[in-house]
């Protein structure tokens, strides 16, 4: 009794402190060092723009992701469905009053940054999700009532952001729902069938692409076929990649990002740039860094009491090494070109932020491990 | 209690269902990791070579040409150093104003500068723009001493063809340019050192040894950006100069036929009678091949083109002439060789001959009574050759003088622009007028008129043939590898021995039957210079050293009518076109001949008083020279 008395008790501000996994902390601290001198790297070698800008961010964010870590575990669960509304309705107001750049219409300007709502919807539908399956009774799992109302919560949100039009993210967010439906305990058959009635309709979702995605498609399947054109990007990247070796050329003597020919290379490419100019010790180091914090969020769930932090850090884990996964096979010419970030490294506002939300949701529940939630 | 049964439940599904997620993940990650060990340490190579494609890139430069010299190393077409003006429109901070600074210090055109606009708009921002190719040392100076205020303005210095003899060897040498499309496309060499900027040979021997004047370029290796922007050179590869091309020709000599031509339409030809070097070979008028090296201005080409003397044309090759009388040496050979006269033949001239009705004048009204071959040859008598010619027939003349390279190319194919003459027979009107041959022709041929056609050269290669004894010579203009030496080539001939690596034996070589036959022909002409009453009598000269032997020439260029005989015009009354062409053929000195020449003066009137004078100048030139030319041979036949 008395020890469950403790555990109700709120944790001093001193106890939430050394329960910080540091672990985590000062993974995400060395990979948002080494994002910034990349991001010095792809300005020429000067601190220009998207250097200071991403240096500003990460000294806004880091500690906006403390912030969160403090807030009891519970209060994330309990705000679980709200926030998911609120990000709906974000994307209901970007859809009608966004501003619209390069085709799409993704973004609102919200004073200090430009916030694209679709990112925040890649921690909202976990965090939705896992409260559902928290709350959700075993038995229930896989009857027809929770199968509808989870497909809705993830095909929703999925349905705006690919009107946007922005497919990169709509899958990743699909993707990120779906893993909770798999840790949640949907039989594995429905996942088969529904794979197999994926794969039977894909040429008919392809014949409803944008022209220009069926371009990146073929172009990803033969880049060759036109090589100043849709196949530049891949053919540069794979150049820039290829030529880095064992251990690059060394920092700011990366001479394809240098001298203009990686495309992209403060956003969705700048593994490309990191991998020329660090080879492939570097990025092994990279990827073994990106590995440390998805092991420690895993290690965070599985420690954790109660059922919505389990479920929030294994999604996340999940989603963090998905992103990396398309990020990495996209510039390594595994997969077509889909628009999607690699968490920190690249330069973007919106994506830095809900990484770093999601990172201090994790901390709460590391901090907060022993609480339950009933 | 059920509860939190569930709560347990559902945790080891959560766990279980992470273990499968985990392996895969890392199974994944590892596929990413073979993949980046594929691109990076496999394929390393094959993508380190890609990046360089991509950041470097190469400028070839514009090869230097070879030098031509003359027998005497002199360099008759070399290479300058010229000062260019580029303009780098990206480095200019006010376009308009440096327009402004640079046509106040340059005297630019209003042309100029709106070709410059028209340049800017259509390049690339650092590709420099090319003002002046060539700025004088004053503009070059004054440009770097306000360079300061020109900022985006690069002075650079570059290498440009030059003629330092003007137009002494225009004709010879012809003249570089900028290649057109054709001229490209047509020669594998060209096409491959082709850069902008780049001048190639248009005419002449620059044109003919273009593939062994060119050189080789040299290559600037830049890290360009994705642009095409270059960001620094990493590399400069010096380019071959072409190889240098050293000529028979002497410049003073060649100087002075120009000198001797001055305002006149005509040529000169000079030949080691040996050797065949081509000593001077000048047309006249020429004009200066520097001014096609930056592209000529339409009014200095409209002055070139209509110049009714025709520079553009090259009078020793291409130019076709009546040899006239200076064809009569070969008919007087041509007729003691297949014994139709001797020395003791005698004609009777009365100052005109009748056959068949038609009467053909002798050039002295009154005649030159009884004549034989010595003094027709010496008073150049008319009659006497068209008797001589009627009892030889044209083709008998034929095949001495094609013997002697009438009527063929003297230098093949040096010169596209040769001329090979014509030296009628019956055969060749027969199959290209279809008409049969009339006598009267064979008396005109006799006298070097009608069908007949020789170029200076043909007929100064006749000259040296009979000068040296009557063997045949290969006429050249560029210094082999091997040259041979004059008195190797004299003694060759004479000995009997072979005086040509590359011949067969001197039988070839032999253009006569009897050797006493040119001898004949030899004092003859001797004669004709040298005593009194002959044609060139005032042009001898008597100092042993130089004296010479020639024989004038006079071309009819349109039929003589009754009238105009019986008016016996002074040169200055009749239009300039319808005046004879003067001509002159000589070699000497007499005794040991050296050299032999042809002069053809366009219109001058008569050969004697036209075309010899200039003979008698140039000789004793062309004899004090000897002695050099005979030790540059030597020296050059030592350091070989």
């Amino acid at each position: 009794m008395f020890q469950h008395n403790r555990l109700n008790n709120e944790l001093t501000l001193l106890q939430k402190i050394k329960n910080l996994d540091y672990i985590l902390l000062i993974s995400v601290l060395l990979l948002s060092a080494i994002s910034v001198f990349v991001m010095y790297s792809t300005d020429g070698g000067e601190i220009l723009f998207h250097t200071k800008n991403h240096f500003v961010k990460l000294t806004v964010f880091f500690p906006l992701m403390i912030f969160i870590a403090f807030f009891n575990i519970k209060f994330w669960h309990n705000f679980s469905y709200i926030i998911y509304i609120i990000v709906i309705l974000l994307l209901i107001y970007v859809s009608f009053f966004g501003i619209k750049a390069s085709g799409s219409q993704r973004w609102m300007d919200v004073y200090l940054f430009v916030l694209q709502p679709s990112e925040l919807m890649k921690i909202a539908i976990i965090m939705c999700l896992a409260k559902y399956y928290h709350r959700l009774k075993i038995e229930n799992v896989n009857s027809f009532t929770s199968i509808t109302i989870v497909l809705s919560i993830i095909l929703i949100p999925t349905i705006f952001v690919v009107s946007q039009p922005d497919l990169g993210t709509s899958i990743l967010i699909a993707l990120s729902g779906l893993i909770i439906l798999w840790l949640g305990g949907v039989k594995v058959k429905y996942f088969i069938y529904s794979f197999i009635t994926f794969l039977i309709s894909l040429p008919f979702i392809i014949s409803f692409l944008k022209p220009y995605q069926k371009l990146r498609i073929l172009t990803f399947l033969d880049p060759d076929r036109d090589p100043l054109g849709a196949g530049y990007q891949i053919i540069q990247s794979k150049i820039a990649i290829g030529s880095g070796g064992l251990d690059g050329k060394g920092f700011l003597k990366g001479t394809q990002s240098y001298l203009d020919f990686l495309p992209e290379k403060h956003t969705d490419f700048i593994f490309t740039l990191f991998s020329e100019e660090f080879g492939f010790v570097g990025s092994v180091g990279l990827l073994i860094l990106y590995s440390i914090i998805i092991f420690r969020i895993i290690r965070i769930g599985s420690i954790s009491r109660s059922n919505f932090a389990r479920l929030f850090c294994f999604g996340y884990a999940f989603a963090i090494f998905i992103y990396i996964v398309v990020n990495l096979s996209m510039v390594l010419g595994l997969l077509p070109i889909v628009g999607s970030p690699l968490p920190i490294m690249s330069y973007g506002g919106s994506s830095m932020l809900a990484t770093m939300i999601g990172f201090g949701i994790v901390l709460s529940a590391k901090i907060n491990h022993k609480q339950m939630i009933a | 209690m059920i509860k939190s049964n569930s709560g347990i439940r559902k945790t080891d599904v959560i766990n279980r269902r992470m273990f499968i997620i985990g392996t895969a993940k890392i199974l994944v990650f590892v596929g990413i990791i073979a993949r980046l060990f594929s691109l990076q340490i496999n394929e390393n190579k094959k993508y380190l070579t890609l990046s360089d494609k991509n950041r470097i890139r190469e400028w070839k430069l514009p090869p230097t040409r070879g030098n031509i010299v003359d027998y005497f190393g002199n360099v008759i077409a070399g290479n300058l150093k010229v000062y260019q003006l580029h303009i780098i429109p990206e480095q200019v901070e006010n376009f308009n104003y440096l327009l402004v600074r640079l046509k106040n210090l340059l005297n630019l055109s209003d042309k100029k500068i709106a070709k410059i606009n028209k340049l800017k708009a259509e390049l690339k921002p650092w590709d420099s723009i090319i003002v002046s190719e060539n700025l004088s040392w004053g503009q070059f100076v004054k440009i770097n001493n306000y360079l300061y205020d020109l900022v985006g303005v690069k002075p650079v210095m570059t290498i440009s063809r030059n003629y330092p003899f003007n137009d002494v060897y225009t004709h010879v040498l012809g003249y570089v340019s900028q290649p057109n499309e054709q001229e490209i496309l047509n020669n594998q060499i060209i096409q491959e050192r082709f850069v902008p900027g780049m001048k190639i040979g248009k005419l002449g021997l620059e044109k003919r040894l273009e593939n062994h004047l060119i050189g080789t370029n040299a290559i600037q290796r830049y890290e360009v950006n994705a642009y095409g922007k270059r960001i620094n050179q990493l590399e400069h590869q010096k380019g071959q100069q072409g190889s240098q091309i050293r000529l028979t020709v002497d410049t003073e000599i060649q100087k002075a036929c120009g000198e001797l031509l001055n305002e006149k339409a005509g040529s000169i030809s000079v030949m080691d009678i040996y050797t065949g070097d081509i000593i001077a070979l000048y047309s006249s008028p020429s004009y200066d091949p520097n001014l096609f090296l930056f592209g000529i201005s339409q009014d200095e080409w409209q002055l070139i083109r209509n110049n009714p003397l025709k520079p553009l044309i090259n009078k020793t090759l291409s130019g076709l002439y009546s040899p006239g009388s200076t064809i009569k040496p070969i008919v007087a050979l041509s007729a003691l060789e297949n014994n139709v006269i001797d020395t003791k033949f005698k004609v009777k001239c009365t100052g005109k001959m009748e056959l068949y009705g038609q009467t053909f004048h002798c050039w002295k009204e009154k005649g030159h009574g009884w004549v034989s071959l010595k003094n027709a040859m010496k008073q150049s008598c008319d009659t006497y050759f068209y008797e001589v010619a009627r009892l030889l027939g044209v083709d008998r003349l034929n095949v001495t003088a094609e013997k002697f390279g009438l009527g063929k190319k003297v230098l093949g194919n040096y010169f596209d622009n040769e001329k090979k003459g014509l030296f009628p027979n019956t055969k060749w009107k027969k199959n290209n007028l279809g008409k049969g041959w009339v006598l009267g022709e064979t008396l005109i041929t006799g006298i070097g008129q009608g069908y007949i056609q020789s170029t200076p050269l043909q007929l100064c290669m006749m000259t040296a043939q009979i000068a040296n004894g009557g063997y045949a010579i290969k006429p050249k203009i560029i210094v082999d590898n091997n040259p041979i030496s004059y008195e190797d080539a004299k003694q060759s001939m004479e000995s009997g021995l072979l005086f040509d690596t590359n011949s067969d034996s001197l039988l070839d070589k032999k253009l006569f039957k009897d050797k006493k036959n040119i001898k004949i022909v030899q004092e003859a002409m001797f004669s004709s210079t040298n005593e009194r009453f002959g044609t060139s009598y005032k042009s001898r000269i008597d100092d042993p050293k130089y004296q010479f032997a020639g024989k004038t020439g006079t071309a009819q260029v349109k039929r003589i009518s009754k009238r105009e005989r019986e008016l016996d015009l002074e040169l200055e009354q009749i239009p300039y076109k319808d005046r004879d062409h003067a001509l002159y053929v000589a070699y000497g000195p007499y005794i040991n001949p050296r050299y032999a020449l042809s002069i053809i003066v366009e219109h001058g009137g008569s050969g004697s008083k036209a075309a010899a004078p200039i003979a008698k100048k140039l000789f004793k030139l062309i004899i004090d020279r000897h002695d050099l030319r005979n030790k540059q041979s030597n020296f050059e036949r030592i350091t070989i």
